[in-house]
């Protein structure tokens, strides 16, 4: 059978945040967020196993890291990991039916009750949360 | 295995992670941020052997998570029955490898075979 | 009526009649069966307060270039037809004013996410294959067969948890703006889902186990991420994120 150019928006429509909302922006982010953090975890895992090293091993590493760099990266997964746990709860709940309100007969001019303040707040809650978070760290790391 | 047993499992690591890896994170404020991470500072922690035991879990939760959401994330950008074959079981593969690399880590170090 | 008396009428009226202004109705020009090229046609189109985005494409049909391909029918958001990307927005171009879009370039595409036949013009196979793999119809094996001699009793309450979702005209929109859908041609799409919802909370319906092993896939209803975009552009309020997600409420076990 002839593959039929089916007029997808392809991964521009997927990564495109705009005109539908916070919702979409948090699904985008969820997705950016999810790979990055399973790139830090893969780094991690070979970050930590310098320790079988020894003590030289491992501080010549930990030079590597401890840099700017290195803690403006640590800063960024701070502020990845805190808005991917607190959206994926709500996420998660979402997708269990929960706050995502009742059906009822529907009535001009149609509001999306699913769409409601309850998710648009925790969205809204995990960047700012995020945010903190990142700036915690940050003084933390540039505070020493 | 059918997708809604998957997802459970996903959504099952994610809880239980975000709860481990809090601790993990509080046992690392507990000194201060460079202190925790000298050479004998982090010995002590895995030598420390329920610790060792909760960083083996996390390893195993997040490998699990991480690796079920690029599976999902590649299959929804590529269709195919032989592509994702490969990407289903290139996960898979890869979560192994990640499990057992991080596991020898936390193995020798917490006998003692630094 | 004479000149006169529609002079007559017209003072009488008290009337004030809406200026007519002019927006310019990019319109974009395909046809894959000819591999020509998308290009953009211009047309300079007057306007006044009521004119919908279908109005002013059929007013290029009637006096501009009657060669626009556009699907329309009932023009009152009742039969799905007219759904078209109008200024990057998937809309119903019977339901959308000219002035709600306050701008002077209207462009207007086909749908993303289904094959174009030809300029405005798309199939819908896919989304009505789609809709027929989850059943859409009540699964019940105590339907009688002699008529009259059985009803299935049902509350106003009862009927409430369902109704929203049978407002469904099947205009495409939801599956258009999906982000799932963008590069998943085998996600089964928020238009099924939310009618398989519509099926499973009849309560004269006995095929909810069935449905649920239809949408429990690799490229099912687990592929929903809850974007919720699919909602925020459905002109009927038939909210397919909600039923959506109360469906796989089933699956996970939230509800049973």
């Amino acid at each position: 059978m002839a593959n039929i150019d089916e007029n997808k928006e392809g991964i521009k429509g997927m990564i495109n945040p705009t005109r539908y909302g916070i919702e979409r922006f948090a699904y985008l982010l969820m997705r950016l967020t999810g790979l990055g953090l399973l790139a830090y975890f893969v780094a991690h895992i070979y970050e930590t196993s310098m320790i079988l090293q020894g003590k030289v091993g491992w501080d010549e590493f930990l030079a590597i890291t401890q840099t700017t760099e290195g803690h403006i990266i640590l800063a960024l997964v701070i502020g990845m990991s805190v808005f991917h746990t607190v959206n994926g709860i709500r996420v998660m709940l979402g997708h269990g039916g929960v706050g995502v309100g009742k059906p009822a007969r529907p009535d001009y001019p149609y509001p999306a009750y699913s769409q409601n303040a309850r998710h648009k707040i925790t969205i809204y809650s995990a960047i700012v949360l995020a945010a903190i978070a990142m700036m915690y760290g940050l003084a933390v790391m540039f505070g020493e | 295995m059918r997708e809604s047993i998957i997802m459970k499992i996903h959504y099952g690591t994610a809880v239980a992670a975000v709860a481990l890896v809090a601790v993990h994170i509080l046992f690392r404020l507990t000194q201060g941020f460079a202190e925790s991470l000298e050479y004998e500072s982090v010995i002590a922690n895995y030598e420390f052997l329920p610790y060792a035991g909760m960083l083996e879990i996390i390893l195993i939760l997040i490998s699990i998570h991480g690796f079920n959401g690029l599976r999902v994330v590649l299959i929804e950008l590529k269709q195919g029955s032989q592509y994702e074959k490969s990407v289903t079981y290139g996960c898979l593969a890869a979560m192994v490898l990640v499990i057992l690399y991080g596991s020898r880590t936390i193995l020798m170090t917490s006998m003692g075979m630094v | 009526m004479t000149a006169e008396s529609l002079q007559i009428s017209n003072e009488e009226s008290g009337s004030i009649v809406s200026p007519t202004k002019t927006i310019t109705l990019r319109i974009a020009r395909s046809n894959p069966n000819t591999n020509t090229e998308l290009r953009f046609d211009e047309f300079k189109v007057p306007y006044q307060k009521w004119t919908t985005v279908l109005d002013t494409i059929l007013e290029v049909k009637k006096y501009l270039d009657h060669s626009v391909a556009v699907r329309y029918s009932c023009r009152q958001a009742s039969c799905g037809s007219c759904g078209m990307k109008i200024n990057g927005k998937p809309s119903l171009a019977c339901f959308t004013k000219i002035t709600e879009l306050n701008s002077d370039v209207v462009t207007v595409e086909p749908m993303n996410n289904f094959p174009i036949i030809r300029d405005l013009t798309v199939g819908f196979d896919r989304m009505f294959s789609n809709h027929k793999k989850i059943k859409p119809f009540i699964i019940n094996e105590e339907s009688e067969i002699t008529s009259g001699t059985k009803e299935f009793l049902q509350t106003p309450e009862e009927v409430e948890k369902y109704i929203q979702f049978s407002s469904c005209i099947k205009c495409g929109l939801c599956n258009s703006v999906c982000p799932t859908m963008a590069t998943d041609s085998s996600f089964i799409g928020p238009q099924a889902l939310a009618q398989a919802y519509r099926y499973v909370a009849d309560n004269r319906d006995k095929g909810k186990d069935e449905r649920l092993k239809i949408i429990d896939d690799s490229h099912g209803i687990f592929r929903c991420h809850f974007a919720g975009s699919c909602s925020q552009v459905c002109p009927k309020g038939v909210d397919p994120a909600m039923g959506i997600q109360l469906l796989r409420g089933y699956l996970l076990g939230f509800r049973d």
